[in-house]
């Protein structure tokens, strides 16, 4: 038995493979991949497909969607990673069985959390709705009937009859629009955000839906199937993480993000301690300028926020024998005599920097990470302050740190809007008075390298003769993954889009 | 029989529950509507109700094996009020023996509450809590404009309109697929029918632009009949310049001042209405001729009670601890006609059963019938009588639907 389904497996794949597995160069996704693949397929194929996801993020809030300039972007980046971006390009079936295993990879690995969930859910749909409407009217057809969503259009004389109805239930149309748009009737519940607002005809539970609307009932039948879906998959979870091939990979690509990782330590030594309170206030994003003060104030940190600064300063070159020291002299300040640190805190410190037990060599946070893992509860100072601070007490600090009224409520906005490292992101720009400032931030650790390449003229901070060309490369890398930001568009849409997904989460 | 039913003292609420619930509730009719012909298993079963008791104490998540069990139980508690919540996954009664996260609310009839109080900003009748003849009429309108949605547009078969005992109206939309709304669904069926938006800090509270839905221009027809008998006669809106300053503040501003000019020269609110509607006429693309309309007519739904799965909602023929009334159906057919003072009180049913068994038992003191079923016709001689029927008129059209329903698909059955 086994066996014939292998051959016949085989059969498919070889033979009529482009036919067969991937009519459409979009897909619901409703059938998980089974041919075998190697690991480090696995690995290639769900990293590119989180940079894709991480640029459709970024692109998102710099560009309004749909707009000409996020469309032409979107299919560079695309484009450049060899994902389906041209419906009739007939020979890409690489890139339709890449999109289709990448796509159910980082299912795993997002499945794990509401957060992640959340934020998965959403870059799938924008990708999506890109890809749709990139679709010729001819393909639109033939892609609804492949995923049965294909409404049966209205006669000619059942138009005639509804003209008027139709045109005053529709925005936007007029008199000759409705004689040559297709209308589809499309049962109530799968048009809900249409009818809700009043964009459309309904009639005895029935929606009339102008084509032009209907990718907002495909997405909406999408979004239901993929949260669904997700919420299965965290079901069965237990069953693949006992591969332990794949947990610390799938683990690795919930919580990590796509760039350097700031473990390679080309500035280390040229940091001397006496700078930090000083490069603190310059070149420290709020995260680690918090938790700065806070050991300041209170000569000590908790576990969860010695990790993260400790990290960071390792990756803005502090060398473990200074770590030590400034850990120490700190320390020893308030409730911890010395003979208690170099028995209880030296270790860990020791330990971050590869020393210990292990022996691994940690790399500093990620924005992703910071937000993401390990929220901060009473008496700690880590975490990401976009992200969990109350936003009053938010609005506060920056006012202490004289950012203007105007900054402070754009800042707002965009935690408001869930986007904390874009809100960071501003903050960088009001402190370090630029309007561009030409990355796209996701890691503390960039923040302070760009501050510094900023503050210092382009160059580094206190060059010391060693270590020439490393860091060059660091940067040329770091542009490449960078696409430049506008002024923030506004964030509705994703808030609406957002809602709805409460609304899905709850109902399970 | 006006006579008796005119005093309702709350404090005689202990006494006549009792007699109320042993002879007039009306459980054959109200079981067979919850119950929803069986076809779901636990269906009844997994509903539930919740009793408020004497001095305010709420009992919530209760739930009954079969109607009869929650007639004892009434009988057994005489609950000042009863309410209807949600079916659950399991036996309300027994959600403390299932994990934490198993236990949720999943179908529900979707519900409106329309109340009088929501009003208040353009009633000048009555004030808070209070109503009259004059007011009403925004409950007639309220009840003509969502039904008439939830038929034509919404497709909706099973409406139950009930007087809530004091100053508002509730609906149950009954049908099958309805009960399986998400609460999205729900919310966005509220957010469909709702015009009128805006607290205290705002003062135009309806807004129309161009195209005007056909919902809009549905519901517009059906308030526009009773906007003068209620706006311009009853509630004077015109009456005064004190008023009416109220009313041209909805106006485009060149408007305003024209209108404030001659408006003294004319002699009433209708009058004045023409004078508006005529000035109206210069100015397009403007609705305010009916945006002062909806403003001060369409009906205004509370979404929180529509839109939780798990609300709960006050039981039909449930008594209204403040008003002594029953909480009754009210017959579509005759809207115009339905009178909230004329709805009797619990204390004036049991005066009609005390005084129909004193002439029975002059009459014909042998001919003793068997005990149920004597009860069940005694609400037939009292004022209830007329609500019962139409409950039971409710509960049969259901019947039927689900007969033709199961009918269709055995013969679909059959074919193969």
């Amino acid at each position: 038995m086994e066996f014939s389904r292998e051959k016949r497996l085989k059969a498919r794949l070889a033979g009529d493979r482009r036919g067969d597995l991937y009519p459409h160069s979009l897909q619901f996704y409703l059938q998980p991949p089974t041919e075998n693949i190697s690991l480090a397929e696995f690995e290639n194929f769900a990293i590119d497909r989180l940079k894709l996801l991480k640029a459709v993020e970024n692109l998102g809030v710099s560009y309004v969607k749909g707009s000409d300039e996020y469309k032409s972007r979107l299919e560079r980046e695309i484009r450049k990673l060899k994902f389906p971006f041209k419906a009739l390009v007939e020979d890409d079936y690489d890139a339709r069985r890449k999109d289709h295993i990448s796509h159910f990879i980082l299912r795993l690995a997002y499945c794990q959390s509401e957060d992640l969930r959340r934020w998965f859910i959403q870059q799938e749909m924008d990708l999506f709705r890109y890809r749709f409407n990139e679709l010729t009217g001819d393909l639109v057809e033939k892609f609804l009937k492949y995923v049965n969503l294909s409404y049966g259009a209205i006669s000619k004389e059942v138009k005639e009859k509804l003209a008027v109805q139709l045109l005053n239930s529709t925005p936007g149309l007029n008199g000759a629009k409705v004689e040559e748009l297709e209308f589809y009737k499309v049962p109530l519940q799968e048009a809900m955000d249409l009818f809700r607002v009043r964009r459309v005809y309904l009639l005895n539970a029935f929606t009339y839906v102008p084509q032009t609307d209907i990718v907002a009932i495909v997405l909406n039948n999408y979004r239901t199937k993929l949260s669904k879906a997700l919420a299965l998959t965290a079901r069965s979870l237990p069953a693949v993480q006992s591969d332990e091939r794949l947990l610390p990979l799938l683990n690795h690509l919930s919580h990590s993000y796509v760039g350097p990782d700031y473990s390679i330590q080309k500035s280390i030594g040229k940091i001397s301690l006496e700078h930090i309170d000083a490069l603190s206030v310059k070149s420290f994003p709020l995260c680690m300028r918090q938790l700065h003060r806070a050991l300041r104030d209170n000569h000590h940190l908790r576990h969860g926020g010695r990790m993260q600064y400790g990290l960071f300063l390792k990756g803005i070159g502090l060398t473990l024998e200074q770590a030590l020291q400034f850990w120490k002299s700190e320390f020893i300040k308030g409730k911890v005599d010395a003979d208690k640190f170099d028995k209880g805190y030296a270790y860990s410190i020791r330990h971050n920097y590869g020393k210990e037990g292990k022996r691994t060599d940690y790399t500093p946070f990620s924005c992703m990470k910071i937000i993401l893992s390990n929220p901060p509860s009473q008496g700690d100072y880590h975490g990401c302050p976009f992200r969990h601070s109350d936003p009053e007490l938010l609005k506060q600090k920056l006012q202490s740190y004289k950012i203007p009224p105007t900054g402070i409520t754009q800042i707002l906005e965009l935690v408001k809007g869930m986007h904390y490292q874009l809100a960071c992101q501003k903050y960088f720009q009001l402190t370090h008075d630029v309007d561009d400032i030409g990355f796209s931030l996701n890691h503390p650790n960039q923040y302070f390298a760009e501050s510094q390449k900023l503050l210092s003229g382009g160059r580094e901070v206190k060059k010391e003769p060693s270590e020439p060309e490393s860091s060059q490369q660091k940067l040329s890398s770091q542009k490449s993954t960078s696409s430049c930001s506008i002024p923030i568009s506004s964030n509705t849409e994703a808030d609406t889009e957002l809602e709805g997904l409460d609304a899905y989460f709850t109902e399970d | 029989m006006d006579t008796p039913c005119q005093g309702f003292m709350p404090g005689s609420l202990p006494d006549l529950l009792p007699l109320y619930y042993r002879r007039l509730f009306p459980y054959g009719p109200y079981g067979r509507w919850l119950s929803y012909g069986g076809v779901v298993k636990n269906y009844f079963q997994r509903r539930e109700f919740s009793f408020t008791l004497r001095d305010d104490v709420y009992v919530r998540y209760q739930s009954f094996n079969s109607p009869q069990e929650l007639e004892k139980e009434m009988q057994k508690m005489n609950p000042y009020k009863i309410d209807v919540g949600a079916v659950y996954s399991h036996r309300p009664s027994q959600r403390n023996t299932v994990h934490m996260g198993a236990f949720h609310a999943q179908e529900k009839e979707l519900v409106f509450d329309i109340d009088m109080t929501d009003y208040n900003d353009v009633r000048r009748c009555c004030s808070s809590a209070e109503i009259c003849s004059k007011c009403w009429i925004l409950m007639t309108i309220a009840i003509r404009v969502i039904d008439r949605a939830l038929m034509e547009d919404f497709g909706v078969r099973h409406r139950l309109w009930v007087y809530s005992g004091r100053r508002g109206v509730h609906c149950w939309v009954c049908d099958d697929s309805v009960r399986k709304w998400s609460s999205a669904m729900r919310a966005a069926t509220v957010e469909y029918l709702t015009l009128v938006k805006g607290g205290s800090e705002t003062v135009k509270k309806v807004n129309l632009t161009d195209p005007i839905h056909p919902f809009i221009s549905n519901s517009l027809s059906l308030v526009e009949p009773y906007f003068e008998e209620y706006a311009l006669v009853g509630q004077d809106i015109l009456g005064s310049s004190e008023s009416w300053e109220k009313v041209v503040a909805l106006v485009p501003e060149y408007i305003l001042w024209l209108l404030l000019r001659e408006f003294p020269k004319k002699h009433d609110s209708i009058q004045r209405w023409e004078l508006l509607k005529k000035k109206m006429e210069k100015c397009k693309p403007c609705h305010a001729e009916w945006e002062i309309m909806l403003q001060y007519c369409f009906p205004r739904l509370d979404i929180n009670v529509s839109r939780g799965v798990s609300h709960l909602l006050k039981s039909p023929f449930s008594v209204h601890p403040k008003t002594g009334r029953v909480s009754v159906p009210i017959d579509l057919r005759k809207l115009d006609q339905f009178d909230p003072f004329a709805v009797p009180t619990i204390s004036c049913l049991c005066s009609e059963l005390d005084m129909a068994h004193e002439e029975e038992d002059g009459e014909k003191e042998n001919e003793a019938e068997p005990e149920p079923r004597r009860r069940t016709r005694d609400y037939k001689k009292t004022s209830l009588a007329p609500y019962v029927r139409v409950f039971e008129q409710f509960v049969e059209e259901m019947d039927k639907s689900r007969k033709g329903e199961l009918l269709k698909r055995s013969d679909l059955q059959g074919d193969f």
